[in-house]
């Protein structure tokens, strides 16, 4: 693979991962939002399936698939259950307005540059200087968990936290050892499933989960 | 071989409880299962000690003393906590508050909780280690929930969101302990790796920049399962919802489990950047917890939510401890962590016990239980006292120690500020207890109070004043342990 080809692929890749993770803060439709959610993980072992072909590496190759099957399939499969299940879910709630949304997306992404000088610097290449993007990824979906209130969102915001970190992990160091992977790519897809029941249990009991609602406990 | 056996044990009497439906005696299995992993720690202790680190699996798995010692204290208090399993559950079934399905998904997320706890302290490798520690999250979710209330499950969607999210922050300062170690100079791409003994010979190596952003993030991220502030909201929620074992095993073991993780961590970043930086990070959350321990303590309404800002409290300690670093800190770290797994598993196994019998967790509904039910009281007031730090408890040696240890590295300062929050803590919670447990009462309730309740705890706390006072025969395996992460 040229060199030029192959930068131009990661960057493609890449960004597209951070176009998602923006598109959920746009999109009001949960649906849409998954919708998102799926392209993402798409993009995101395509990120690791580009690294795997340029550095001839098959962990990173086992990886990628791993990758495609619970973030592109597996997850969105379990979430759509989630939406079913729980009606309510079905629109987001923003505290912030969709317009600020965005506003607030664009200058977390502007900080993720900053805070990430350190990183690229002890390593330049045509990865680590996409790091930015994974961080901003992460950041981005700090702020749907803390903004959005539906349960639905929550665990999207936390699956783009994780994707976020999963692109970082590619680009920094083309992957952790793949125990490590193979391990926490299972808790992601335990914790959805685990979530999931929890809806499902809630629901069955004593209505949605509206994180408005979850007020009894507190101090 | 011993440290592979450690994680059969539970792995197999997890299973057992799933294929075979409800008994009786598999809550005595998983009571045999957590003495098994006692035995073996101790058995573990031995060998380290006498041998030196033990591997297996292909030195996937990796013993040295901290490890066995945790092993100890794991066993430890996951005994007290499933000798209560066979007699709750049975009580539940017999109430009809529980099914014979949810009795035996009961035993198999405890022993599966177990597992994971143990594989976070055998893991030879810091990325395991972590999906470990996030696979507990997994396990106690369910654990939380099993009363099945409408708090109990606002309780646990609590625990596992901020859990996954605070844990997933240590996944990336994990990543970058590993970048730095790809690029330190010393490893090249096929020897670099997440091990701990690797990471340690080339920990001087590591750059400065990354491994200061690495420690920060590990710090939050870890910091949020053990329960340091400012991520420690989910901690009063779910330990105040879960049936008390689960507390217990959760207050006592799992909260110093992810404190393990941090020592480890701490000391990689200790020889990398020296030890002003991350004794700065380890001191403000150390701090920030106290204070927000001694805040929420002064107008608690709750006694197991008590209990559980107390943890708090503990952690806070811990973190200080571990700020000062020295060989002599982090033996009393370690003693700490073992005190406060017995006296706080004993607390809330009576807490449990009491709001059983008298239908309420609120401070002010319980009057006089000394009077009305003398065993019960007793047992919670002196677990009490030993968690207050008086002697011969154990836990008054590790402050002790902790706190002279802190001077000696000039940090005269935080023992004072820490002194100030402890004495807030002490008045706040001495009051609470003096409202449970003391006034005249002549309404006396039935005393009865089962043999698995009382036979246990007495026990554990004879031995957290045991090793309050003597040497034996902690001491040299305390220092051995603690020369595994401090100079």
């Amino acid at each position: 693979m040229s060199t030029s080809f192959y930068v131009g692929a990661l960057e493609l890749t890449t960004g597209a991962v951070l176009v998602c993770a923006v598109m959920t803060l746009w999109r009001r439709q949960v649906r849409a939002i998954v919708t998102m959610l799926r392209f993402q993980g798409v993009a995101l072992a395509a990120v690791a399936g580009v690294l795997a072909w340029h550095e001839h590496d098959l962990g990173l190759a086992i990886t990628a698939a791993l990758v495609l099957g619970v973030k592109g399939v597996l997850v969105p499969w379990l979430l759509r259950r989630v939406i079913r299940l729980d009606p309510r879910s079905r629109e987001t709630a923003p505290l912030i307005n969709v317009p600020a949304s965005l506003v607030s997306a664009a200058f977390l992404i502007v900080v993720s540059y900053v805070v990430c000088s350190k990183l690229t610097a002890l390593a330049p290449s045509a990865a680590s200087r996409l790091v930015p993007i994974g961080v901003a990824t992460v950041l981005v979906g700090y702020f749907m968990l803390v903004t959005r209130r539906r349960s639905v969102s929550q665990i999207v915001g936390l699956l783009l936290v994780d994707n976020g970190i999963a692109l970082v992990t590619f680009l920094l160091t083309a992957g952790v050892p793949l125990i490590v992977e193979l391990g926490a790519t299972l808790d992601v897809l335990l914790v959805v499933v685990v979530l999931q029941v929890l809806v499902v249990n809630a629901g069955a009991r004593h209505g949605s989960i509206d994180l408005d609602e979850l007020r009894e406990l507190h101090d | 071989m011993l440290a592979l056996l450690a994680l059969v044990i539970p792995l197999v009497m997890g299973i057992i409880a799933l294929v075979v439906p409800w008994r009786r005696w598999i809550g005595w299995g998983s009571v045999f299962s957590s003495a098994g992993v006692l035995g073996i720690g101790i058995g573990l202790c031995i060998t380290t000690s006498s041998h030196g680190p033990v591997s297996a699996l292909h030195g996937t798995l990796r013993a040295d003393a901290l490890s066995s010692f945790m092993v100890v204290v794991i066993g430890t208090v996951s005994l007290l906590a499933t000798l209560q399993t066979p007699r709750v559950l049975s009580q539940e079934i017999a109430e009809g508050t529980t099914t014979l399905r949810h009795a035996s998904y009961y035993v198999v997320l405890m022993q599966s909780f177990i597992t994971c706890m143990l594989a976070a302290v055998l893991a030879a490798n810091l990325g395991v280690l972590w999906v470990a520690i996030e696979a507990t999250t997994i396990a106690t979710t369910f654990l939380v929930s099993h009363n099945r209330t409408k708090k109990a499950i606002e309780a646990s969607w609590k625990y596992v969101i901020l859990c996954s999210v605070g844990i997933a922050l240590a996944f990336l300062g994990t990543v970058l302990v590993y970048f730095a170690a790809l690029h330190s100079g010393a490893a090249t791409p096929h020897t670099a790796s997440l091990n701990w003994t690797s990471l340690m010979a080339i920990a001087p190596h590591l750059n400065h920049g990354v491994m200061r952003l690495a420690i920060t993030l590990l710090v939050l991220g870890y910091g949020t399962k053990v329960g340091l502030a400012p991520t420690h909201s989910w901690l009063a929620d779910a330990h105040s919802e879960a049936p008390a074992p689960v507390s217990a095993l959760m207050s006592g073991v799992l909260l110093t489990v992810a404190f393990y993780a941090l020592l480890r961590f701490k000391a990689i970043a200790d020889a990398a950047l020296g030890p002003a930086f991350p004794r700065a990070l380890f001191i403000v959350v150390g701090l920030l917890s106290l204070v927000v321990a001694a805040v929420l303590l002064i107008d608690q309404r709750d006694y197991k939510r008590m209990l559980a800002y107390s943890s708090v409290e503990h952690m806070g300690l811990l973190a200080l401890g571990a700020a000062a670093g020295s060989s002599l800190a982090i033996a009393a770290v370690l003693l700490h962590m073992l005190g406060h797994g017995l006296t706080k598993s004993t607390l809330f196994i009576s807490s449990g016990e009491i709001a059983h019998a008298e239908g309420t967790t609120e401070i002010a509904k319980v009057k006089a239980l000394l009077a009305r039910r003398p065993v019960l009281g007793a047992l919670f007031g002196c677990g009490f006292l030993a968690l207050l730090g008086f002697p011969p408890f154990s836990l008054f040696v590790s402050e002790f120690t902790m706190a002279r240890a802190e001077v000696n590295v000039g940090l005269w300062w935080v023992v004072a500020i820490s002194l100030v929050c402890l004495s807030v803590i002490f008045v706040s919670m001495t009051n609470h207890a003096r409202h449970l447990l003391l006034g005249g009462d002549s309404s006396r309730a039935a005393p009865l109070v089962a043999r698995s309740v009382v036979i246990p705890l007495v026990t554990a706390l004879a031995v957290c004043a045991f090793i309050g006072v003597s040497a034996w025969p902690l001491l040299s395996l305390l220092h051995a342990a603690a020369h595994v992460v401090a100079p």
